[in-house]
């Protein structure tokens, strides 16, 4: 039994739902109680979707509970499958319904319908939502081609060569409410296009299962999202003998490096790497001027795995940030996230209690905050700028615009993202030079004010309340302290805070805050 | 009883019970709801809530792992540790409502057994208090029943005469309806539940209750059996409604009409006034309302009489006909009154009908948005400040918006095709 006040994933049997609601001509029959329906609301309100998802509840009751239930399961089947006709149908149950052992999936099984039926088992009380969507995107394609699998592994990947025809390969793992899947597609895509390359099926998003029957058409299997689709690939492996990409396309050298995985594999001379990024304004934006202030700034980084993965690398390499936290809450992603984090001379956090990752957040006293929604909340409340970079999602992380995280224009769309929550350069610059003018106040904010100046005074006041007991400032302090501008007076108030207890001071005084000054700077 | 009663069953589009302890934990701001249930419920309710907002919030889940299912740990103990844990985290906490769902009803977790030693443990620093909001047996706002229904044996007793207001409302409503009723003169007036979840109202002989919200069932019938008057009356909303809930109050009070009406008559009154640019709106549009709250019916009767729509369906998750009588009763002749649900079959009504106003929940908003169809989610109507005289004008607000919106924004965004291309936009 473990407390939770809030979770970042929901339960297996929503990622079932994600795949079933992002193809078409897929129903998914789920056996579970009438309030597991809210999962619908995910998908039309957070995702802003315009039609239900493709999802019939059984939504038994206390008293269908001492009679027949198996018969309610197969009720609903029957139902589901003359009101939808769909073209594969999956039956899965919910935690309660993994309870009572009707195994709906069996059940359907044995009722000889004219669609491929998948039987879900997805152990509610062990895994999670990414979980889920990634097993029942590999059981669905397992199904729907487990006939059509050679006896002998030919799979050329270069076979397209001598052809007559351009590559061809599939982009697998984009789905709904995963972190910009639609944008994502849609700048691969025209990557991929860019090379000569034809994009075959892109699945689970958008796909019908004539398109999985597809699958073993392609040259190459593109896995864009490894949470969703690394089992379905290495099956598709392991049967047809089609390679997939181990890169994931988030930022300069990541996109620079899967095209160059991408023309190996099949078998074409990879692009340069002088050609390609500067396709991207990434490059030129963090070389300018404008950008030496971001020399350094402290990154704290939380989120699934592949975005975590992708951030970390971003900040290091392209940006010029110091990573001081790095963490994920996808326990399968554990072990990457663990070596990214030990090259940087970092302990990974992997945990999914938001409440431990806000504490790590403040220990490492970053200047920016990488996270989940969560991390926003969290860092707001500590005073700290910060850019959403992963699920779980929430309305605003489908904007209407295009705004892909993948590819060259992704890497634009997170420079913009990234650095707009720490301020332009010069505006700091100018406001270190004016500081003391008269007309410089606190309560003048202008535009500056949501980059972390209203926050420090939430961020003076976890400060206060956390040390208050121990630490004494001193009116001199105080007075020095205002001196400091607004944005960074929390930061400073705390690093000094800090050093003074690390040197045994209980009083801070003017001197203290030089010392500490000199301390951290050196 | 002159309206078209009829039941279905089939899958049904609801929340269970645990979602009302969104409206619950901010009700007593001293209370914490543990749900003991898996990730579904966790995830159901910071889905329903919007989570987010809150640093530590006053509701979390005990989620059972393979290990408590497996017998491998014992669950009883595993949830005096979680609470242990919890409320040491949590100091200020003084009565713990442990929430049972649909996995710990399976497993026949025995909560009030928890309760009862946990109040042991605890020596009166924290009561808890047990009740379940499981999806097998309750929807949406029947989880207040339960949890209301776990506070009444900790309500002291009392003979004094006094009108106890039953039901979760807005703090402003609270305050505006005691200001009412003291006008009125019935001065001793106290709520359940109480701001503050140690500062329970007594019941006894002595109290009349008068419900606020029409889904109290169970919490009426203990109230009764200590002692209480339970009133049945239209339920507050709509002028006419409030109006009249209030005036049962009155009569049990035993309070003569002429002061009522000198109080109540210049509200309704003003309400009237306030009502009728919606009422403009309103008039003749026609309403399906697709079950979830149990509000259903007295916004019904409030949207035909005093707002002019037509009611194309009234549903409702579940019908006390006893406590529903005269709500029913103000139906217009031949109203269809469904009772339970089979989401695909009331949806093909609704196309058939093509209603200009849908209250549904959030799942089925947009979707039928997106077919043309105005909605209103039936979750906002639990979150408002909608009862009472005063009220009235910002209850129609709430149903007028939505077609107001998209009178507003309807020709810039669906411009007649068969306009011709060439034309003057000078000139014309
Ligand atoms: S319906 Fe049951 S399992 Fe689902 S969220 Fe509600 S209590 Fe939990």
């Amino acid at each position: 039994m473990q407390l939770t006040l809030w979770t970042y994933e929901g339960p297996p049997h929503v990622g079932a739902m994600r795949i079933a609601a992002s193809m078409e001509g897929v129903h998914y029959v789920l056996h579970s109680p009438q309030g597991d329906t809210y999962a619908d609301l995910l998908f039309t309100m957070i995702e802003r979707r315009d039609q239900r998802p493709p999802v019939t509840y059984t939504t038994f009751q206390a008293r269908d509970l001492g009679g027949d239930t198996a018969e309610l399961v197969k009720r609903h089947v029957r139902e589901a499958v003359d009101r939808f006709q769909p073209d594969a149908l999956l039956v899965g149950e919910s935690c309660t319904a993994e309870l009572i052992q009707d195994q709906a999936g069996a059940l359907a099984n044995s009722m000889g319908l004219s669609m491929p039926v998948v039987n879900l088992e997805l152990p509610a009380y062990s895994k999670k939502e990414n979980w889920g969507a990634a097993e029942t995107f590999y059981q669905l394609i397992r199904t729907l081609l487990k006939d059509q699998a050679p006896a002998e592994l030919t799979h050329d990947p270069k076979a397209w060569q001598h052809q007559g025809r351009r590559p061809r390969v599939n982009l697998l793992g984009p789905s709904l409410l995963g972190f910009r899947c639609r944008d994502d597609v849609l700048e691969i895509q025209r990557l991929l296009s860019m090379h000569g390359i034809d994009v075959g099926v892109v699945a689970p998003l958008g796909a019908t299962v004539a398109d999985v029957h597809r699958l073993p058409e392609a040259d190459l299997n593109v896995c864009l999202y490894p949470e969703i689709a690394e089992s379905s690939c290495a099956w598709l492996e392991r049967s047809f003998g089609i390679p997939f990409t181990s890169t994931v396309p988030i930022g300069i050298g990541a996109t620079q490096d899967f095209l160059v995985e991408v023309h190996n594999l099949l078998g074409m001379t990879p692009p340069s790497p002088q050609a390609g990024i500067r396709q991207s304004r990434l490059p030129w934006y963090s070389e300018s001027v404008d950008s030496t202030y971001l020399t350094g700034k402290r990154v704290f980084i939380f989120g699934d795995g592949t975005h975590a993965l992708a951030a970390a690398r971003i900040c290091k390499d392209e940006l010029g940030f110091e990573v001081v936290g790095l963490g994920t809450y996808s326990r399968e992603m554990a072990r990457p996230v663990r070596a990214a984090a030990k090259a940087m001379g970092l302990e990974a956090l992997i945990s999914d209690d938001y409440l431990e990752v806000e504490a790590a957040m403040a220990a490492a006293s970053p200047e920016l905050v990488l996270g989940t929604q969560m991390e926003r909340h969290s860092a707001k409340r500590l005073g700290l700028p910060c850019a959403v970079i992963s699920t779980p999602m929430h309305v605003q992380d489908v904007p209407a615009r295009n705004s892909p995280q993948m590819g060259w224009e992704g890497a634009n769309v997170i420079f913009d993202s990234w650095v707009h929550p720490l301020m332009m350069g010069l505006e700091e610059h100018l406001i270190g030079m004016f500081r003391h003018d008269f007309e410089f106040v606190d309560g003048h904010q202008s535009h500056l004010g949501h980059a972390g100046g209203s926050g420090a005074v939430a961020e003076t006041e976890v400060a206060v309340s956390t040390l208050k007991d121990e630490l004494v400032w001193t009116a001199d302090g105080e007075a020095e302290l205002k001196k400091i501008p607004f944005f960074v007076r929390g930061k400073v108030r705390r690093n000094t805070e800090t050093f003074a207890k690390s040197t045994g001071r209980n009083q801070i005084d003017s001197e203290t805050l030089y010392d500490a000054k000199a301390h951290f700077s050196a | 009883m002159s309206v078209n009663l009829l039941k279905e069953t089939g899958p049904r589009e609801v929340f269970c019970g645990l979602t009302s302890i969104v409206w619950l934990h901010r009700r007593m701001p001293d209370a914490f709801f543990l749900v003991v249930g898996s990730r579904t419920c966790a995830h159901l309710i910071q889905s329903a809530a919007g989570v987010m907002i809150f640093a530590e919030p006053r509701f979390g889940t005990a989620i059972l792992s393979e290990r408590d299912l497996a017998g491998l740990a014992d669950a009883q103990d595993e949830l005096d540790r979680v609470s242990r844990e919890l409320l040491e985290r949590r100091p200020e906490i003084r009565t713990l409502f442990l929430v049972g769902s649909c996995p710990s009803e399976v497993i026949k977790l025995d909560l009030a057994r928890a309760a009862e030693r946990l109040n042991d443990e605890l020596r009166g620093r924290v009561q808890v208090v047990n009740y379940s909001g499981s999806g097998i047996e309750t929807t949406f706002t029947q989880g207040e029943d339960g949890a209301l229904s776990a506070l009444i044996p900790l309500m002291p007793s009392t003979d004094q005469r006094q009108l106890l207001m039953v039901g979760t409302l807005a703090d402003a409503v609270e305050d505006r309806l005691i200001h009412l009723f003291g006008r009125i003169g019935i001065d001793s007036v106290c709520s359940l539940p109480p701001r503050q979840s140690t500062e329970l109202p007594a019941v006894g002989p002595g109290t009349t209750v008068l419900l606020t919200q029409p889904y109290l069932t169970t919490t009426a019938r203990l109230l009764r059996d200590r002692g209480a008057r339970v009133l049945t009356a239209p339920f507050p909303l709509g002028a006419e409604g409030s109006r009249s809930w209030m005036e049962a109050a009155a009569k049990d009070f035993q309070i003569n009409a002429e002061q009522v009406a000198s109080v109540l008559d210049p509200l309704v009154a003003r309400a009237q006034s306030a009502l009728a640019p919606h009422r403009e709106i309103l008039n003749g549009k026609r309403i399906f309302l697709l079950p979830e709250s149990q509000l259903e019916l007295p916004l019904a009767r409030f949207l035909q009489r005093e707002c002019g729509m037509e009611l194309v369906e009234v549903g409702t998750p579940y019908l006390n006909r006893e406590q529903m009588a005269e709500e029913l009763a103000l139906l217009p002749e031949g109203t269809t009154v469904m009772e339970g649900q089979h989401v695909e079959k009331q949806l093909d009504r609704v196309r058939a009908t093509q209603p200009d106003l849908v209250v549904c929940g959030m799942g089925l908003a947009n979707p039928l948005e997106a077919e043309g169809i105005a909605t209103k989610w039936s979750i906002e109507l639990v979150f408002s400040p909608i009862h009472g005289i005063d009220q009235a004008g910002e209850l129609a607000e709430l149903f007028s918006r939505p077609l107001r919106r998209r009178e507003l924004i309807r020709q810039a965004l669906n411009p007649p095709s068969s306009a011709p291309i060439d034309s003057d936009p000078v000139h014309a």
